[in-house]
């Protein structure tokens, strides 16, 4: 049986690293896949206008492209280049509880994150994504430095 | 951003008249403005033949009673369910993302959480008496099913666009389902709502709340000319609706939620350290809803406030809503309509109560000890108030009299809440517009201009002639999306068997527990 990891992009340097290391773990088995995912951070209990509501949907659209051509298909490309089996996700939710349903729904045996810096004020109170993945995540998580 | 420019210019201009014609200024717009609106107002507000009461309240009143009974009370019946979706229990975790359930019911609350419960409330209880408070509740009770209704019927009917994007509310669901249905006159009703849907935009959601935004500032700076007010707030909304500066309305939609907790909190305060009047309140409450405790017009009075100031509040039977609802993203229109009937609930039911038992609370409505009937005001028009206050000075007061600071935070509430309300209100209208006459760059501007136009005038013109056409408009827009509403509610009646079956059969499921 083949084995999933999951690494959790952030178009940071941190998350190259993440990805660096993923690379690296799965060399070691025999049969990985690598799916490269990207969250796109969102609450469904925001404020909005009546317009912003009506174009949402194709905000979406553009979103999950961008995020999608400008890092997840340039990391899924050269990891396949590089041999490895490999395939993207981008999604829109809480990053912490969605990283942990996409491992959930492709019975992935771990997750990989790089550390999001914890600078602000919001993230000293409610913990980083990282954090917050380490915390409540149902496979074991690496949190990359 | 040239159009800013030129406005602004103008604008500057017109601030440097003398001070004597700016009073003129106020008392012409007046004038005219009552003139015009005169025989349209009059002709929604007409008594019922041989009775003082209007039509047009026994006619929402009936539409909503009729819904409530047609649909098996559904207000009380999907309470439980209809928190379940806005909590997010039954959306599709892939659909994260789209418009949530929670985001169309917050967006069209914003849209009717405001000055009618601030400033409508206390023209209620102001002419009414403590009982217009039972009549209200009543009315945004029986009012949740109306709202139900026409949301439902938003979100089925709407036009979704090549790009993803939607256009909802009366317009498409009257001629849309008067096709579907085989009924003749579905793109007549259409127009007319949309025309009177521009007019109600117009009136309650645009000069209604620059009047009593001005009120407001002016009863705390001083008084002062309306068109000052007015063309200041003008240039915001002209920013904001035209210049596309969306910071600000970004700023808006987050402090307005908040200003709404803080409005509801204060007043609880005030309940909470006048513990023991509130036995007195409800007890003024009942007894004014069935005697009138001496109001003008007695209980059928006290019953035509509550019910008016309830439906411009709430806008149940309006239709307006039915707008800001169908941008959801769900596969199934009704579930809109369960979220949706919390609306009235939330506005009506709880917030506006909360303002009209501080008022009573506070006394500021004079009462004469001995016979325990409320005494008139010299004009005739309205219960005598300490002070003399009506409107959005008279909660000012009663809040006032209990916390000091309040009238200035109130201030910032109020026109945070009227400047919301109007960007709301100029999206609704701009698509009853856009419905008539297109969509298009120049015709869309031509409206926005318009609708900064009448910022101005509302701002500037007295109370009375505001109120009444801001009334009318919106009461006009009611006739006709209800007379609709009858033919399409078996529509609905389909709607809601087959997904009250498919949830027993547990078709549909929950994906949070």
């Amino acid at each position: 049986m083949s084995v999933r990891i999951i690494v959790g992009l952030d178009g940071t340097e941190t998350g190259e690293r993440a990805l660096a290391f993923a690379r690296d773990l799965a060399s070691h088995y025999e049969a990985c896949e690598i799916t490269v995912a990207y969250v796109i951070e969102w609450s469904p209990f925001t404020f909005q206008t009546a317009e912003e509501n009506e174009k949402r949907h194709k905000r979406r659209e553009e979103e999950i492209s961008i995020a999608t051509t400008r890092i997840v298909a340039p990391a899924v490309d050269a990891l396949k280049e590089a041999g490895f089996n490999a395939s993207g996700v981008v999604k829109h939710g809480d990053v912490a509880e969605t990283l942990n349903r996409i491992a959930a729904d492709n019975n992935a045996s771990q997750i990989v994150v790089g550390r999001t810096s914890s600078g602000s004020i919001t993230k000293r109170i409610f913990g980083s994504a990282s954090q917050n993945l380490v915390v409540m995540a149902s496979v074991p998580v690496t949190v990359v430095v | 951003m040239n159009h800013f420019k030129i406005f602004s210019t103008a604008a500057a201009t017109t601030l440097l008249a003398p001070a004597a014609m700016a009073q003129g200024i106020d008392a012409k717009v007046n004038e005219a403005f009552a003139t015009v609106t005169g025989p349209f107002v009059n002709f929604i507000f007409a008594p019922i033949p041989g009775t003082s009461f209007p039509w047009i309240v026994l006619w929402l009143v009936a539409a909503a009673t009729i819904f409530s009974i047609y649909f098996g009370f559904v207000q009380f019946r999907f309470f439980g369910h209809a928190i379940r979706l806005v909590k997010g229990d039954y959306s599709d975790p892939n659909d994260a993302g789209e418009v949530s359930h929670f985001q169309a019911l917050a967006t069209a609350l914003s849209g009717t959480v405001g000055l009618g419960n601030i400033a409508g409330v206390a023209v209620a209880v102001g002419i009414g008496g403590p009982g217009a408070t039972f009549w209200m509740i009543l009315a945004g009770l029986l009012g949740m099913a109306s709202k139900f209704t026409e949301c439902t019927l938003g979100v089925k009917f709407r036009n979704e666009y090549a790009d993803g994007s939607v256009s909802g509310g009366p317009m498409y669901y009257i001629s849309k389902g008067f096709t579907q249905l085989g009924l003749p006159g579905g793109k007549i009703l259409a127009v007319l709502f949309a025309i009177f849907c521009i007019l109600g935009s117009l009136g309650g959601g645009n000069m209604f709340q620059s009047n009593q935004a001005h009120a407001q500032i002016a009863n705390i700076v001083g008084d002062y000319p309306g068109w000052i007010t007015g063309i200041v707030f003008a240039a915001i909304v002209y920013a904001v609706i035209v210049g596309g500066i969306k910071s600000i309305a970004n700023v808006t939609e987050k402090i307005v939620p908040f200003m709404g907790i803080l409005y509801v909190g204060s007043a609880l305060v005030i309940l909470i350290v006048n513990y023991h009047l509130i036995g007195w309140a409800i007890g003024q409450v009942f007894a004014g809803a069935f005697t009138g405790l001496g109001v003008a017009g007695g209980m059928v009075g006290a019953l035509i406030q509550g019910f008016r100031r309830a439906a411009f509040s709430n806008e149940a039977g309006v239709g307006s809503a039915a707008i800001a609802h169908s941008a959801v993203k769900t596969k199934e229109p009704i579930t809109e309509g369960f979220v949706s009937l919390l609306e009235p609930l939330i506005d009506t039911v709880v917030i506006c109560t909360m303002t009209a038992l501080v008022i009573i609370i506070s006394q500021q409505l004079i009462m004469e000890e001995t016979s325990g009937h409320y005494l008139m005001n010299e004009a005739g028009t309205g219960i005598a108030t300490v002070g003399g206050n009506t409107g959005v000075a008279l909660t000012s007061a009663a809040f006032g009299s209990s916390i000091s600071w309040f009238p200035y935070l109130l201030a910032v509430a109020v026109i945070l809440f009227a400047f919301s309300t109007m960007i709301s209100w100029s999206y609704y209208g701009l698509k009853a517009w856009t419905y008539l006459f297109g969509e298009g760059k120049t015709t869309e501007l031509l409206f926005k201009i318009i609708f900064c136009v009448f910022v101005v005038i509302g701002a500037a013109a007295s109370l009375g002639p505001v109120i009444d056409f801001s009334d009318a408009a919106i009461f006009a827009m009611a006739v006709v999306n209800i007379a609709a509403l009858y033919p399409l509610m078996k529509l609905v009646k389909a709607e809601l068997d087959s997904y009250s079956a498919r949830l027993k059969s547990g078709e549909i499921r929950a994906f949070k527990h």
